[in-house]
């Protein structure tokens, strides 16, 4: 077994780094594009929980991030609901519209569970485009309220609303790894790997799938809401097909069933789309053919091959993926 | 009354569309069981090659069309050597995500080349027919005709040849097909140009009576699934029968119940036929 | 006193009935036999029993509590558990892994309890490991806990498989054809380990096509031939009986 010290040595000193970049990118633009990859990695590892955990491809993955945005959004501009009551309140709805969702189609295998799920996510999408007297439709929503303050502490500072997700983030992962490490994982990853055997010992599969979409759900919500709290406006394009995309080639590239692989993927596909913002209209093409050469000669990601380098040194890695 | 001729017409417009669309599917998702998430974009660049050279080039309309059938053959017959063929005995969650990519590439590829912009394309039959007191686009009717022939053609081609029957074995059981000896990689890469190729006529067909722009084969792969899912993986009357059912139902729908949401019936179709049936209204063949 | 009924079990797939009109009991305590040529419907049985096929007609009662209409995950909570005819595991996860996957129908912390390492999980961690090493002893792979399961031989696979099957203490276990591609003197300790586990009080069911092994072990037999039941009785019994004789002689 992967001995706990080791495991736990990376995310911590990713976080270290990553406390102490604010202070070395001062720029308001650095700042709002680390925030962004801050919400994005939430993201990231919320498909991460269903993908590589659980093994299903869901691509009604931006649809749910649209929900706790829009959940959010309309909440704080239609009903004057702040931030920090409107946040729980999308994380909750994509939570329980994840759990209903999931209900009926994990009862899809496969390729079944891939298309529905993708035509889900596109009605959600859809629905919010042309809802146009909830949601605004193409024109979006403004004016979306920003996280308010907490006692002393503001959040007013694109500094502190980078440690804010920062601090979601560090969340997000704790409990994905505590999640993984407990039975309740182990559950998840018997399920994927066999899921007859899995029944034979008494495992309910569906419900341990139907969590692991449920909380793929919820995160996305929880990045979703976050990234409308820290913009400050919102399009329909963030429930888009692309969104839920980009998410998968983050993940893909970080390593699928990874703790931390789906953050560094996050980092280092959208980092470069913002530093190399010059190639802004052929990005789309990179990531297209990024994720096919992936998928064909690097199909575990960065992970993996971390994973196979240490294994070289001498090391025995029993997988725990 | 005209009304509704109208929108029957409309209809069976559309559903000649879909269904060469979904046949493609179909045949791909029959004999290789993947599923091809990019086959919109097939259709996609098909429009935008027959536009590119009547507009650009000059070439007269059926010409224009011929060689974006081939070029999209020849895309397909690649697509599958290059991608998907390595990824055969890899887990199925592969072959997807390596179709998601392909996916992305080509539609920013087209946006790219072409930009954004709805583009529009002249056809060479302008003007308006009668047909039993309708006004038609003649456009239209030549839609009619061509599908019409061409899947007549097809039907042809699957049953009567042993190329085509090869196919149709395959679709219908890729193991059986091994079995008895057919050459069943040759069969998948005929596959793929085969179906590239009719997506490429359903673009090129439709261009001139709709709008070419990049994400206009996004839908269309959706719609597509949603025919395949409800007639059977693998079913070629299912894909036909399918198309114009559910071209049928949208027209229909748009006109009397709502057109805001016309888009949306194929997906609740969808969502609702796996509700009720998670592996789709027909089993696959063992 | 019954621990499993079968009443008029049938299975079609298609046009085929792969299990016609069965009728069987097995007593608490006994170690039954079920026989038959290839194609007989044995494994089809069991998959009905644990429920891993939906049964076209029939009833199975376990302990008196009628669980046809039970989910595989559910009747193994009931106390069923059973190995695979081809050795199935977890083949990535390690071998202590694998047997605790096996005895997580035993513990019931969940996600809060995951996500707020309550002293609850803890507790149970170490409960899982106990008996997850302890049951690696019983079946003498305790050395081998931290391989990979893939790494090990077909014949401590199978070992593995009836460890997993057995870590949650169930009262009845269903083996199928365990002693199949062992050699003689790993059959001898797998009929051992099976009295053993008889012993222990669980009742075992067992699918074999070993004649030694089944005439040893079972008290009785029950022998299938195109999916119905043609005999069933002692392994005296079994020996002489002239259908039985037809059935394996008419298949060759």
């Amino acid at each position: 077994m992967t001995p706990p010290r080791l495991s736990r040595a990376m995310p911590v000193a990713l976080l270290a780094v990553a406390a102490v970049l604010p202070l070395f990118f001062p720029n308001e633009y650095y700042l709002q594009i680390l925030t962004q990859g801050y919400i994005f990695a939430i993201s990231a590892c919320g498909l991460n929980v269903i993908l590589g955990l659980a093994g299903q491809l869901s691509l009604a993955h931006a649809g749910f991030f649209g929900i706790g945005a829009y959940t959010l959004a309309l909440l704080g501009t239609k009903a004057g609901v702040p931030f920090w009551a409107g946040l729980p309140a999308g994380v909750a709805l994509s939570a329980a519209m994840g759990y209903g969702i999931g209900s009926i189609c994990l009862r899809s295998r496969g390729h079944y569970f891939a298309i529905f799920t993708m035509a889900v996510g596109l009605i959600i999408h859809l629905v919010i485009q042309k809802w146009e007297s909830l949601t605004h439709g193409h024109v979006g929503v403004i004016g979306v309220p920003g996280p308010g303050a907490i006692g002393p502490v503001t959040f007013d500072s694109s500094a502190a609303r980078s440690y804010l997700a920062l601090g979601f983030l560090a969340l997000t992962i704790t409990a994905i790894a505590r999640l993984m490490d407990s039975p309740v994982g182990r559950t998840l990853m018997a399920v994927r790997e066999n899921e007859a055997l899995a029944s034979a010992v008494g495992l309910d599969a569906m419900a341990a799938k139907r969590l692991a979409f449920t909380i793929s759900a919820a995160l996305a919500g929880l990045a979703g809401g976050l990234f409308a709290g820290s913009i400050g406006f919102l399009g329909p394009e963030s429930s888009n097909v692309e969104m839920t995309f980009n998410t998968l080639l983050y993940v893909m590239v970080g390593g699928i069933g990874s703790l931390t692989g789906p953050v560094a993927g996050t980092f280092i596909v959208y980092g470069l789309s913002q530093v190399l913002a010059v190639l802004q209209q052929f990005q789309m093409v990179f990531f297209g053919v990024a994720l096919v050469l992936l998928i064909l000669f690097m199909p575990t990601g960065l992970a993996g091959v971390w994973r196979s380098a240490r294994a070289g040194w001498g090391g025995r890695v029993v997988q725990r993926p | 009354m005209e009304l509704f001729a109208q929108q029957v017409l409309n209809g069976l417009v559309t559903g000649s569309v879909y269904s060469l669309v979904a046949l493609g599917l179909t045949l791909i998702y029959g004999t290789m069981h993947v599923p091809n998430f990019a086959h919109g974009q097939l259709y996609m660049l098909g429009a935008y090659v027959s536009y590119a050279l009547v507009t650009r080039a000059g070439v007269p309309y059926w010409g224009a069309l011929g060689v974006s059938v081939v070029a999209l053959a020849l895309v397909g017959a690649a697509l599958e050597r290059l991608v998907f063929r390595p990824l055969r005995h890899t887990p199925p969650l592969n072959a997807m995500i390596a179709a998601l990519g392909v996916m992305l590439c080509l539609e920013a590829v087209a946006q790219n080349i072409w930009g954004e912009e709805f583009r529009h394309m002249d056809s060479p039959y302008s003007g308006v027919v009668s047909v039993f007191g309708l006004p038609v686009a003649a456009h239209r009717l030549v839609l009619l005709v061509a599908a019409a022939g061409l899947m007549i053609g097809l039907l042809l081609f699957l049953t009567r040849t042993l190329a085509g029957s090869a196919i149709r074995a395959t679709a219908q059981s890729p193991e059986g097909a091994l079995l008895v000896g057919i050459d069943t990689s040759r069969v998948a890469t005929a596959t793929f140009a085969l179906s590239a190729a009719l997506a490429a006529v359903a673009g090129s067909l439709v261009a001139p009576i709709s709008l070419v722009y990049p994400s206009m084969g996004a839908l269309v792969t959706l719609k597509a699934f949603a025919i395949v899912v409800l007639g059977g993986m693998g079913s070629v009357p299912g894909a036909l029968v399918g198309g114009y059912l559910l071209a049928m139902a949208e027209s229909l729908g748009g006109t009397y119940v709502s057109a805001t949401y016309q888009d949306l019936v194929a997906f609740v179709v969808l969502a609702l036929v796996f509700t009720f049936k998670p592996s789709g209204l027909f089993r696959e063949a063992a | 006193m019954t621990l499993l009924e079968v009443r008029g079990l049938s299975k079609s797939f298609g046009g085929l009935r792969a299990v016609d009109d069965v009728h069987f009991a097995v007593e608490t305590g006994s170690i039954v036999g079920i026989i038959g040529p290839n194609g007989a419907g044995k494994t089809t049985c069991f998959n009905l029993v644990s429920r891993a096929l939906p049964v076209t007609s029939g009833r199975i009662l376990f302990d008196g509590q009628d669980v046809t209409a039970l989910q595989a995950h559910q009747v193994a909570r009931r106390g069923l558990a059973r190995t695979f005819q081809s050795t199935t595991l977890f083949t990535e996860a390690s071998v202590l892994d694998n047997v605790m996957v096996g005895y997580r129908q035993r513990t019931s912390a969940g996600v809060w309890d995951a996500l707020l390492r309550s002293r609850r999980l803890a507790r149970e961690e170490q409960d899982a490991q106990e008996a997850g090493r302890g049951i690696l002893a019983t079946v003498g792979l305790a050395d081998l806990a931290d391989r990979t399961a893939g790494s090990l031989t077909q014949e401590q696979q199978k070992r593995l498989a009836i460890a997993v099957a057995l870590v949650a203490g169930p009262r009845l276990l269903l083996l199928d054809e365990p002693s199949a591609g062992i050699n003689a003197e790993q059959t001898r300790d797998l009929i051992a380990l099976i009295e053993s586990i008889a012993a222990g009080g669980v009742t075992v069911l067992l699918i074999e096509h070993q004649m030694q092994v089944v005439m040893h072990l079972c008290q009785r037999i029950m022998v299938l031939d195109y999916g119905r039941k043609i005999a069933e009785g002692t392994p005296d019994e079994i020996r002489r009986d002239p259908a039985v004789l037809e059935a394996y002689l008419g298949h060759t």
